[in-house]
């Protein structure tokens, strides 16, 4: 079953706050990872694989580069659990 | 020729077993507190040692979470005692250019590679940590403080087992004589408590196995003395060039006038029971020094409590400082913090400056029968005054891989 954009971003804001340390109610759909919230790409690479394992979709290493803002983690992991 | 550059230490800090900064260290140390514990991990029962000295204060205790998910342990021990030691000097203002990092490790991130390997093989390679490696390389203790502090002149991180958190000192000490920095974050750091390398140094019938009386386990110079007792932790000291120190109107602990360096080329692990290396170290630290075995009232042993090195090393000082051992206080601080590998050298650099500053030589504990074998003048049970007017310490230091390494102290007027 599809995930719907709000399940998504709740889930996605509590693995950055445990990656990176960064409030859960700052965390917003347009804001940049590494500009706005201090995830460099080292901390990418978990927020990919905690993505993965709780939503039960594969982000693909070439696709990581693409998602620039929460937005474009929302939208990619809605799309893939279609 | 200009005349050459002094090194004077201006800042300590300390994460030991018994105290979570240099002060509350000393303060235990000078008490006679031993920080060796049973340990309470389901693993520790699995493994023929079932105690050792952790941190008296946990880094979790002093540091967010979120910083110390990317860091190892060791990593986390030189980042605390480093920020101690750097606002202890006073936060100086310093060219990063002239600033430099010397801090050691043994044994390196070992926990976290022996954690990821478990995440490997339960839930395979894409669950690894992307921190892993830049968790268990050696130098990530001073390379973490290297990025800190922007230090430019240098980050180095010189391994040499039981010796490495002295042979940074020196190294640390070298570089700012030689004119590469004015200022040095030096020391030592080890967070090795974990079955693996605990099981691997019991198989080398190297620990203690009083399990009953953790605390009275490490025992240097005693009759009955068993082998030595782990212990985490690290300690940093800032060096920092006389004329840099005095400009800027910083507090002088002492001065760091020389250094020995030697090898056994004996045995992988055995000391060599002529202590040849370490006599050698000796002579070419005070020579380095311009000092005499006249002027030594201190110096802080590497007495672990082995059977084999205790003695190897007591013999080799008598040889090496003649009837002048007679007025030098010998104290063997790892009867009370346990065995920090990589860190015993910088936690002992640290308790030498204390001494120094304070005239005190701290005590040995737990010795109930001295060992009839150990011709030198053993502090026992409570500190010792040291006397007033200059004088100088040492620190003797060895490591398995045959490593001796000898620092001298000296107080500044």
């Amino acid at each position: 079953m599809a995930l719907t954009q709000a399940d998504v971003l709740a889930g996605l804001k509590e693995i950055v706050e445990e990656v990176a340390g960064i409030p859960a109610a700052s965390i917003e759909l347009d804001k940049n990872f590494s500009d706005d919230l201090e995830v460099d790409s080292l901390s990418m690479v978990e927020v990919v694989v905690a993505s993965e394992e709780r939503f039960g979709v594969k982000i693909p290493d070439d696709q990581v580069e693409e998602l620039k803002t929460v937005g474009d983690a929302v939208n990619f992991i809605v799309k893939a659990s279609a | 020729m200009s005349a050459q550059r002094r090194v004077v230490v201006t800042g300590l800090g300390a994460t030991t077993p018994i105290g979570g900064d240099a002060s509350s260290t000393w303060a235990a140390l000078l008490a006679g507190k031993s920080g060796a514990r049973t340990l309470t991990e389901d693993w520790a029962n699995t493994i023929p040692v079932n105690f050792a000295a952790r941190v008296a204060v946990d880094p979790s205790e002093v540091m967010e979470r979120v910083e110390l998910r990317k860091l190892d342990r060791s990593e986390a021990f030189a980042l605390i005692a480093s920020r101690e030691a750097w606002k202890d000097a006073g936060s100086p203002e310093v060219d990063n250019e002239r600033l430099g990092v010397v801090i050691a490790s043994g044994i390196g991130g070992v926990t976290t590679l022996l954690e990821q390997y478990d995440i490997l093989k339960e839930k395979g390679a894409r669950s690894v940590s992307p921190y892993t490696v830049p968790m268990l390389m050696p130098n990530g203790p001073a390379a973490h403080v290297g990025l800190e502090f922007k230090a430019r002149a240098g980050v180095h991180t010189p391994v040499s087992a039981c010796a490495s958190g002295a042979e940074a000192i020196g190294y640390a000490f070298e570089m700012i004589r030689n004119n590469r920095a004015d200022v040095i974050i030096s020391g030592g750091v080890e967070a090795a408590i974990h079955a693996l390398p605990m099981a691997g140094f019991a198989a080398m019938k190297a620990l203690s196995t009083r399990s009953d009386a953790p605390e009275r386990a490490s025992r240097p110079y005693d009759l009955d003395r068993d082998g030595f007792v782990l212990g985490e932790g690290g300690g940093v000291l800032i060096l920092e060039e006389y004329e840099h120190a005095k400009a800027r109107g910083a507090k002088i602990y002492c001065e760091i006038a020389g250094q020995g360096l030697t090898s056994d080329g004996f045995h992988i692990a055995a000391p060599d029971p002529d202590g040849s290396g370490v006599q050698r170290a000796i002579k070419f630290a005070l020579a380095d020094a311009g000092i005499s075995t006249k002027d030594v009232v201190h110096l802080n042993a590497h007495a672990t409590s082995t059977p084999a090195g205790d003695v190897a090393e007591a013999n080799a000082l008598r040889l090496a400082l003649g009837k002048d051992a007679d007025h030098v206080a010998v104290s063997a601080t790892k009867s009370m913090t346990g065995h920090l590998l990589g860190g015993a050298g910088a936690i002992e650099s640290v308790f030498l400056v204390k001494a120094i500053q304070d005239r005190l030589a701290p005590p040995t504990i737990n010795i109930e029968n001295l060992d009839p074998a150990v011709t030198v003048d053993v502090v026992r049970d409570k500190p010792r005054a040291l006397p007033a007017g200059d004088i100088a310490a040492l620190n003797d230091s060895f490591g398995f891989g045959g490593h001796n390494v000898v620092l001298v102290f000296k107080s500044v007027n």
